[in-house]
């Protein structure tokens, strides 16, 4: 072996060889396998049948998972976009002024994040009760939509905490020399400085809007009518339910396909606008 | 790397077939009808059973216990899980290798359709000559448990399985405010329409969870449908419709009694369990709902408590939607099927259906039973009723694989007024026809 230090080295794939072995036998395999039956016709018993690319097809023809899948887009709304925004106004709040019990604050709000969404799911069912709006058809997606902005910006804002605070107060004391107001030093300043935490918090969010079943299936089950079907839960019904596991595997692989362009949409953004 | 990667997939792909190729063909041991069991040798009998709660893991527990002191030389080693668990499991336990005797099979297409089809469940009919088990049961509740040997038609054909309880969808009502039980569907109106007059609330229903609707449609459709027609549809017999005038005008019934304010307010928002917890804290006259709510309500109402079946048009014409529980069935792969046969025809004989009732359980089979409480006794009568004039009607979700999410989502929607009675009935009826293609 020769070279100098820090040259890639053929050995260095050794190194990665046990993790990659795990990442094979606990991602990838399972990967492929549902890629594999999602091209069968299959009831999880008996004998599948070859169908190609036809559950594909049925992805994108049929009305119930076109509505499942838009759906899932209102829900970014809500789980992603909403909690940044709410984050990033009280990162930015906090970045100005001294806050007392600081810590305590953070942990109240994070709390969300740690209760199981079991839990929260079954909680707000309680609470919404009385409101009959997770029965109306056109508040209950909204109001699944609620739960995981609640769920969801504690998350944010402690994630953009920790990026406020590491921004030097130079740029702050640059900024008001300049005759900067807050709304001026929030753009020029506190924003693009949060851009990496901004990236990590949108991919966090949106997969778990995208991925969300738990919340839907103990609040609403879907309904009223399909008012809040979700693709999660439509792959839940189609395996456990109605023993169409071909075409389940085809919208897990459909949703695992969206999530992974997304994030790496969201990532790429985020780069470019550190570039410039 | 990324060949790598793409080495790595291909040996993944390598070696797999079509799914659920590579199960194993089962091979079906010898049956000798009935046996006697404690000159079988020492055998243990492994059962999968979803009797988990309350009275129901009382009756297994004890029915299981006599057998074993019975038979000394039989061990029943029980698997219990959760009705969801158990559906959700059952699929891959019955084909490995090592799969129990006895399961329990829900109903349907889903679940013992799908088993037939993979010749996993082993037909039960000569035992069922040999013990007699036809005298036992009304015949609807036994052409719930059979299906073709290919799985394609329900509802008839070989036997697979045996129930143990019966359920009735039915009318609880609360004595307080019911006088005097309605004998006809009109006469039933009339008192909606006055509780409704003095702020009860007619009848409780919470919808959130969606299934409840289909309960509450079938509750009206009784009135209007007969029963043949239903159980028709229900097994996919030749001619079957859902697009009936029968169906249009329960359908429009029940509209109209949403419209008009007889359930409870915001119904598609509210959960079951509070929807029945407001009938026993007297919010109104009715709840419609299922003899499983016998034990709580009774708990919570006492001798108050009433149930009675949704009268029909004119008095005497007992049809109600029903059922039983999850039958009990012999798996393919069982080494002992005479055995299995033995604990099935033991858990559902007229000893059995004493212990049922003992413990405040609706015996499925035409036994003689006592249920404790006033509405225990209703209930009982009820179901002799029903059995005897053969008016019992089966779910309508058991019709496609698919129904129950069809069902549920069109009654939230014909009860918010969202679907006419026509497409309602329509968007059923194009269920229907997708699946029998």
């Amino acid at each position: 072996m020769s070279g100098p230090p820090g040259e890639p080295r053929r050995v260095a794939y050794l190194y990665l060889l046990p993790g990659l072995v795990l990442f094979a036998a606990f991602v990838l395999a399972p990967l492929a396998r549902a890629g594999w039956i999602s091209l069968f016709e299959w009831d999880g018993v008996t004998t599948g049948t070859w169908v190609g690319l036809d559950n594909y097809e049925a992805v994108a023809s049929e009305a119930d998972l076109r509505r499942a899948f838009w759906h899932s887009a209102v829900l970014i709304v809500f789980y992603a976009l909403l909690p940044v925004a709410i984050g990033l106004l009280l990162a930015g709040a906090a970045s100005r002024t001294r806050v007392h019990g600081l810590a305590a604050l953070r942990t109240i709000i994070f709390l969300p994040q740690v209760i199981a969404l079991v839990v929260v799911a079954v909680t707000w069912r309680l609470i919404y009760q009385p409101t009959g709006w997770l029965g109306d058809f056109d508040l209950a997606l909204p109001a699944v939509g609620l739960i995981g902005t609640w769920v969801a910006y504690g998350l944010c804002f402690v994630l953009f905490m920790a990026g406020v605070q590491k921004i030097p107060r130079s740029l702050y004391d640059a900024a008001r020399v300049d005759g900067a107001g807050p709304l001026r030093e929030f753009f020029a300043v506190t924003l693009p400085a949060l851009r990496g935490e901004i990236a990590v918090a949108l991919t966090l969010t949106t997969i778990a809007a995208l991925r969300n079943f738990d919340v839907v299936y103990l609040t609403t089950s879907g309904g009223p009518g399909d008012a809040t079907t979700v693709p999660a839960l439509e792959v839940y019904e189609r395996a456990f339910r109605t023993g169409e596991v071909g075409g389940a595997a085809a919208v897990g692989v459909c949703l695992a396909a969206v999530i992974f362009a997304l994030s790496l949409a969201i990532n790429q953004l985020a780069d470019r606008a550190a570039r410039t | 790397m990324r060949r790598c990667l793409v080495a790595v997939l291909l040996v993944l792909l390598a070696g797999c077939g079509a799914p659920g190729e590579d199960a194993p063909e089962a091979e079906r041991g010898d049956a000798a009808g009935k046996v006697d069991v404690a000159a079988a040798g020492d055998v243990t009998l492994t059962v999968w059973d979803q009797e988990v709660r309350g009275g129901q893991r009382r009756q297994i527990q004890r029915l299981n216990e006599q057998f074993q002191a019975r038979y000394p030389n039989v061990t029943i080693d029980r698997v219990a899980k959760s009705f969801t668990d158990l559906n959700t499991t059952l699929k891959l336990a019955v084909s490995g290798d090592e799969a129990p005797d006895v399961v329990q099979a829900n109903q349907g297409r889903q679940v013992m359709g799908t088993l037939v089809k993979g010749g996993l469940l082993r037909p039960v009919d000569e035992y069922a000559e040999a013990y007699g088990w036809a005298d036992r049961y009304s015949p609807v509740l036994l052409d719930l448990n059979r299906f073709s040997s290919d799985g394609a038609t329900f509802g008839d054909g070989e036997l697979y399985g045996l129930s143990q309880m019966g359920e009735i969808v039915g009318l609880f009502y609360n004595r307080d405010k019911v006088p005097q039980p309605p004998a006809t569907f009109a006469e039933l109106e009339q008192q909606l329409a006055a509780a409704k007059e003095e702020g009860d609330v007619p009848i409780s229903f919470g919808n959130l969870d969606k299934w409840p609707g289909i309960h509450e449609f079938q509750a009206v459709q009784n009135a209007f449908t007969p029963a043949d027609q239903v159980r028709g549809f229900v097994f996919g017999r030749e001619g079957a419709s859902f697009a009936t005038p029968e169906n249009e005008q329960a359908a429009a019934k029940l509209q109209e009694w949403a419209e008009a304010g007889y359930f409870t307010e915001d119904f598609n928002g509210v959960g079951y369990d509070p929807a029945y917890q407001q009938f026993a804290d007297g919010a109104g006259p009715y709840l419609i709902a299922g003899t499983w709510l016998l034990r709580d309500l009774t708990d919570a109402m006492g001798d108050t408590l009433g149930f009675m079946l949704v009268p029909g048009q004119e008095e005497g014409q007992p049809q109600a939607l029903g059922g039983e529980s999850l039958p009990f069935a012999i798996t393919a792969k069982s080494e002992n099927p005479d055995i299995a046969a033995a604990y099935i025809d033991f858990i559902t004989n007229a000893d059995a259906a004493g212990v049922l009732a003992d413990t405040g359980n609706l015996p499925a089979m035409n036994a003689p039973a006592q249920l404790s409480g006033a509405a225990g006794e209703d209930v009982y009568e009820a179901w002799r009723t029903l059995t005897e004039a053969d008016g019992l009607v089966p779910y309508l979700d058991y019709a496609t694989p698919t129904f129950y999410d069809t069902i549920t989502s069109e009654v939230q929607q014909l009860l918010a007024g969202r679907r006419t009675t026509d497409e309602f009935t329509q968007a059923l009826q194009g269920d229907f026809e997708t699946f029998s293609g």
